[in-house]
């Protein structure tokens, strides 16, 4: 802290929270960076609330661009069809997500 | 398009103040105390005088003061985070007010008995405004009952590794032999529990023997004595039942109290009622005169102005001028390294060093009970033998769901007066029992003094700004006497 100057225990134990959210390390500052598709939002993660550009349009919204690739690229496991096992078939109807994210289609198991 | 959110800052929850021609603020949502630069208060005053400001708004106003547009930002961002300053969108819930159920057991307090051989006429215990109603309960404590109360204290308190008994009464000294007797048995059953145990006792003095003195100074029990200062004033309502004063007969008791307890301070608590309002006349004589260690004052409990001992505001504006002259007087000594007897700025400096913030105004019904002759639990000693106040029975053991209320009750968050005050980190609504007598509630804030407390803060604020300045080794050494770092 640089303007206030803490003269009180609980004063150093506030210091000591600020000091503790600079040096707060979060496992997307790592190098090199995870692939984190565009528009995600990893809502669970505080900090996050905007998108790549710094602004909110391109969050994680149910569109055509998360799906695909949430599915193909994305570190974090979420609920989406195993391409790798199971249905590696899933997007090849999908040429390009955003023309043809309709026929990405639910998967029977 | 991108929409942000645009931050508008108002200022914290603070009390601002001034010592020594610096600024300090009080943090009154954590009880911090902050030594201010001169941007944090020029951002004070441009939201003094704004109310409110965009934070583009404030950075532009800071750089036109001569603040680069990165420092603005930090500034801004340290004050936020700090919440010196904080933003509208952003609500603070409430405390919750739902009191710690397994919280354990520091210090109880023993009403040895409830027989008293002075008759002071403001006694909260036998006068005008008593709660208690003992008809038909034991008058004095029996060792079975004392014994299962140290029990019940080392169970209760759980992984704490020392532990404190008060003797209190009635007059205490009126079943010294119980009390001897629960010493020796408490320093034994503490022992084996693995735990410390210290001693205290409130007395009026007129009882002490050269036996007694002895046992005090080789037990090393702490000694409060109730006193109201020299002959005329201890004599107005410090009395005996047939009206005769009790100076003459406590003070050559005293002085020998005094000159043969080695081990612990002997301390005075000082009752201000009407006429005996001189803090100044009474702390000389208590401190010098007599040679006191501590002396500290509290104004009388009364359920109203009518009563011919209570205060009234005049009276406790002259109180006022008086402990803040002492004051002043305990900061001279402080800056020369020396420690002050006024125990009422030593406390509060106390709570300031740790900066305190009180969920409830005293541990009563928390880390502390009064246990009465009979054995029922009360939240302390105040509340003894009144059956409006029991919370259980030493025998039965706490009743959970009594104290629960008690403490839901008490809680600051559910005064509703205390939530815009900035001194309730200290004060958390004051006094459970003096609520009780004035108001009928014991949740009511002691709306009766706020002002005072107020002032009072403010005033031992300033002393702690001026401390932290020229003398801030004082406050080290003092926070380490008194076990507070």
């Amino acid at each position: 802290m640089k303007h206030l100057k803490p003269i009180n225990a609980k004063a150093f134990k506030i210091e000591a929270d600020m000091a503790s959210m600079e040096e707060d390390v979060v496992a997307l500052q790592q190098t090199p960076r995870p692939h984190v598709p565009l528009g995600c939002s990893l809502s669970f993660s505080p900090g996050w609330e905007v998108d790549a550009t710094g602004g909110t349009a391109g969050l994680c919204q149910p569109a055509e661009r998360d799906i695909y690739d949430c599915y193909v690229t994305c570190f974090w496991p979420v609920q989406m069809a195993d391409h790798v096992n199971y249905s590696p078939d899933w997007a090849s109807n999908c040429a390009a997500a955003t023309k043809d994210w309709r026929s990405l289609d639910i998967v029977f198991p | 398009m991108t929409t942000t959110l645009t931050h508008r800052y108002r200022s914290g929850e603070i009390h601002e103040f001034r010592a020594q021609g610096a600024d300090f603020i009080y943090l009154v949502t954590a009880g911090a105390i902050f030594a201010a630069d001169t941007m944090t208060r020029k951002v004070l005053d441009l939201l003094g005088q704004h109310g409110e400001m965009d934070h583009d708004e404030l950075v532009r106003a800071l750089v036109a003061n001569r603040i680069s547009a990165a420092d603005a930002e930090e500034l801004v961002r340290e004050l936020r985070l700090a919440r010196a300053i904080q933003s509208t969108q952003v609500v603070h819930a409430l405390m919750p007010a739902a009191p710690p159920a397994d919280y354990p057991l520091q210090a109880l307090v023993l009403n040895v008995t409830n027989q008293c051989n002075l008759a002071c006429t403001y006694c909260y215990e036998f006068g005008a405004d008593k709660i208690a109603t003992p008809a038909g309960k034991p008058k004095y404590m029996s060792l079975e009952t004392a014994k299962s109360s140290v029990d019940f204290l080392l169970k209760s308190a759980d992984k704490r590794e020392a532990v404190h008994i008060t003797f209190f009464g009635g007059e205490t000294l009126m079943n010294f032999r119980l009390l001897q007797d629960v010493v020796l048995y408490a320093d034994e059953a503490a022992a084996s529990a693995g735990k410390r145990i210290t001693y205290s006792l409130t007395t009026n003095a007129t009882l002490l023997t050269d036996e007694i003195i002895a046992f005090l100074s080789d037990h090393a029990i702490g000694v409060t004595v109730s006193m109201d200062g020299p002959p005329e004033l201890q004599d107005a309502r410090r009395v005996y039942k047939n009206g005769k004063g009790s100076y003459a007969v406590m003070e050559p008791r005293l002085r020998k109290l005094i000159a043969g307890h080695k081990t612990r301070a002997v301390t005075a608590r000082v009752t201000l009622s009407a006429g005996v309002t001189d803090v100044q006349r009474i702390y000389r004589h208590l401190k010098h005169d007599i040679g006191f260690h501590e002396v500290g004052f509290a104004p009388v409990t009364t359920a109203g102005e009518e009563r011919d001992y209570a205060l009234d505001g005049d009276a406790m504006t002259g109180v006022l001028a008086d402990f803040e002259a002492l004051a002043d007087e305990w900061l001279d000594y402080a800056l020369q390294g020396k420690v002050h007897g006024f125990t009422n700025v030593s406390e509060t400096i106390s709570e300031l060093i740790a900066g305190t913030n009180k969920s409830h105004p005293c541990g009563a019904g928390l880390g502390l009970l009064g246990v009465s002759p009979s054995g029922d639990l009360s939240p302390c000693h105040r509340f003894t033998d009144a059956d409006t106040h029991t919370l259980g029975h030493i025998d039965t053991g706490l009743d959970q769901t009594k104290r629960e209320a008690f403490l839901t009750k008490g809680h600051v968050a559910s005064k509703y007066e205390c939530s815009s005050c900035w001194a309730r980190p200290m004060c958390a609504g004051g006094c459970h029992h003096e609520a009780f007598v004035r108001y009928g509630d014991t949740g009511h804030a002691n709306l009766h003094y706020c002002d005072w407390i107020r002032q009072w803060t403010d005033r031992c604020l300033q002393i702690y700004g001026v401390l932290a300045q020229r003398n801030p080794e004082f406050l080290t050494r003092f926070a380490e006497r008194k076990g507070l770092s």
